[in-house]
């Protein structure tokens, strides 16, 4: 028997990926990365490094044209539905209302939508407990433009994981959040993957958020995009925003944006 | 700080007041520059006009509400039918798009003599005049609807595993109601100009008819008697096409929707 532990919950191994036919843009090239269950990974990158190709790889939005993309130890080849997404623009159904919308996965995912009619109760019960996690106790009932762009985020939030996914993918969910909604959200998220084992991939321009979230750092370099560096981040946890503050913590974020200036002026040289 | 005396707020009132002001000005000017009769009737004269031929222009206006809303509800099936159609797929779209671009270039009433010849004289050329004068803005804004729904959207219910058919219902459809009961306003009055074109042109009834006799006369009275007839006719529908878009999709409206 193998350890399953040994077994990534997302592998990604040598893989290509060129849009629009054989002449078209190579989106990631000899992209290999691995992420652990239960880990938090972040992945960070100068603008248009395929960031959002990696997020439609791992969920089998996308299959690459060479290598091959795993995630909990299966080849994907077609949606996977274990994984949940959440993205910059919160997406909420303006018509319906937040609890309606945190339900919505359930009305798609095959294993659910056959019981969601009949077992409602049960289902909605389960939202309003996540929107209490999350800091949204008693918003279900409220239109999402009723709520704040970071409230929208928070339930967001809830519809990526009403589905209780193993994998949680997020693209830039706090980029256009005001810094004090930003750090709130962060802690949301941290509480989040310390309280299940939910494995994370969390896709960001922010270095600070990569640091103080992730157990695991992947630096992309510009187009066509493929991991230049990798690296661990050991701060114990629970971790508190006050450890932003402090020297390793910098020392981290500073050495990180070194690979991105590098990736940054190699690609101010392609262009 | 002193008291500030409410002021009233005549804002609900301008409508009236702007209608009331057009005639009396109307009103003012034949009067004032004694305008014969046969070039610009003061709106009294419409008025005695309307009252004198009233059973006449009933039973006119009746015809024309009668094929302009069966028109108008063919417009709304087909329209919304062919809107789906065309929002599901690229390749419908990409082959219907010039045909409907082609078909909506034509003048309707270039079509009218056709349509005599297939259904003869009378009320089944306007209610096809009607339908495919209005038809057209309904499919556009459902094809619209559909073609916009947000790539991240679409994005998370594919990750899940949903089929086209799951985000046309879930997401397309209720999505694209906003545009089409926006489009219902447009679609309505342009009814009102499908049917009126072909009663104009081939008709024994109807307030196109009714207008064309009177002008052969030149009972011009009567012509503007039509024309208020049909402004009527227009307003009310209009008015209750945009309350039946605030009622069905009142949450496209978020501003008058934060009662609560």
């Amino acid at each position: 028997m193998t350890n399953p532990s040994a077994v990534p919950m997302v592998g990604i191994e040598n893989v290509d990926m060129r849009y629009g036919g054989a002449e078209g843009t190579l989106a990631v090239s000899g992209l290999t990365m691995a992420v652990k269950k239960g880990e938090f990974a972040a992945v960070v990158g100068p603008s248009g490094c395929g960031k959002s190709t990696l997020m439609k790889l791992v969920t089998g939005l996308y299959i690459p044209q060479t290598g091959t993309v795993s995630v909990a130890g299966e080849r994907v080849t077609e949606p996977v539905s274990i994984v949940g997404m959440a993205f910059q623009n919160p997406t909420m159904l303006p018509w319906r209302t937040t609890l309606d919308n945190i339900l919505l996965p359930l009305e798609i995912v095959e294993k659910h939508r056959g019981r969601i009619r009949t077992h409602r109760k049960e289902y909605a019960e389960k939202a309003e407990h996540l929107l209490e996690t999350v800091g949204l106790k008693g918003f279900g009932s409220k239109y999402p433009w009723q709520l704040s762009g970071g409230m929208q985020q928070r339930a967001s939030l809830c519809r990526a994981l009403i589905h209780e996914p193993d994998l949680l993918m997020l693209d830039e969910p706090f980029g256009a959040l005001d810094a004090f909604t930003r750090e709130e959200l962060w802690c949301v998220i941290r509480d989040l993957h310390f309280s299940t084992d939910v494995t994370v991939v969390l896709v960001t321009h922010d270095l600070r958020e990569a640091v103080f979230l992730a157990d695991r750092i992947f630096v992309m370099s510009a187009r066509p995009g493929k991991i230049i560096t990798e690296r661990e981040v050991h701060f114990p946890r629970p971790r508190d925003l006050e450890i932003m503050f402090e020297a390793e913590f910098t020392d981290v974020v500073h050495d990180l944006r070194g690979h991105i200036a590098t990736a940054r002026a190699q690609q101010a040289e392609a262009v | 700080m002193a008291e500030a005396r409410p002021k009233r707020d005549f804002t609900d009132l301008a409508p009236w007041i702007y209608t009331i002001t057009l005639f009396a000005l109307w009103e003012a000017a034949s009067r004032g520059l004694s305008l014969p009769v046969y070039i610009l009737p003061a709106p009294s004269v419409v008025a005695q006009s309307i009252v004198d031929y009233w059973p006449a222009i009933w039973k006119n206006s009746l015809q024309t509400l009668y094929t302009t809303l069966v028109g108008f509800a063919l417009a709304v099936a087909g329209g919304l039918a062919l809107g789906l159609l065309v929002g599901w797929s690229r390749f419908i779209y990409k082959g219907l798009y010039p045909l409907m671009i082609g078909f909506n270039a034509v003048p309707k009433v270039a079509v009218v003599p056709i349509l005599v010849i297939w259904f003869g004289i009378g009320t089944v050329p306007a209610i096809l005049t009607a339908f495919l004068i209005a038809f057209f803005p309904i499919v556009v804004n459902v094809a619209t609807g559909l073609a916009t729904i947000e790539p991240e959207m679409e994005d998370v219910l594919r990750a899940l595993g949903a089929k086209k058919l799951d985000i046309m219902l879930k997401v397309g459809i209720p999505r694209s109601m906003p545009y089409f009961f926006g489009s219902l306003k447009i679609a309505i009055t342009l009814a009102f100009v499908g049917s009126v074109i072909s009663e104009t042109v081939a008709a024994n009834s109807g307030l196109g008819h009714m207008m064309l006799a009177a002008q052969s006369q030149f009972n011009v009275p009567l012509v503007f008697a039509g024309l208020v007839m049909l402004a009527i006719e227009g307003i009310v529908m209009y008015a209750l096409m945009a309350w039946l878009e605030m009622r069905m999709t009142g949450w496209a409206h978020r501003s008058g929707m934060n009662r609560q």
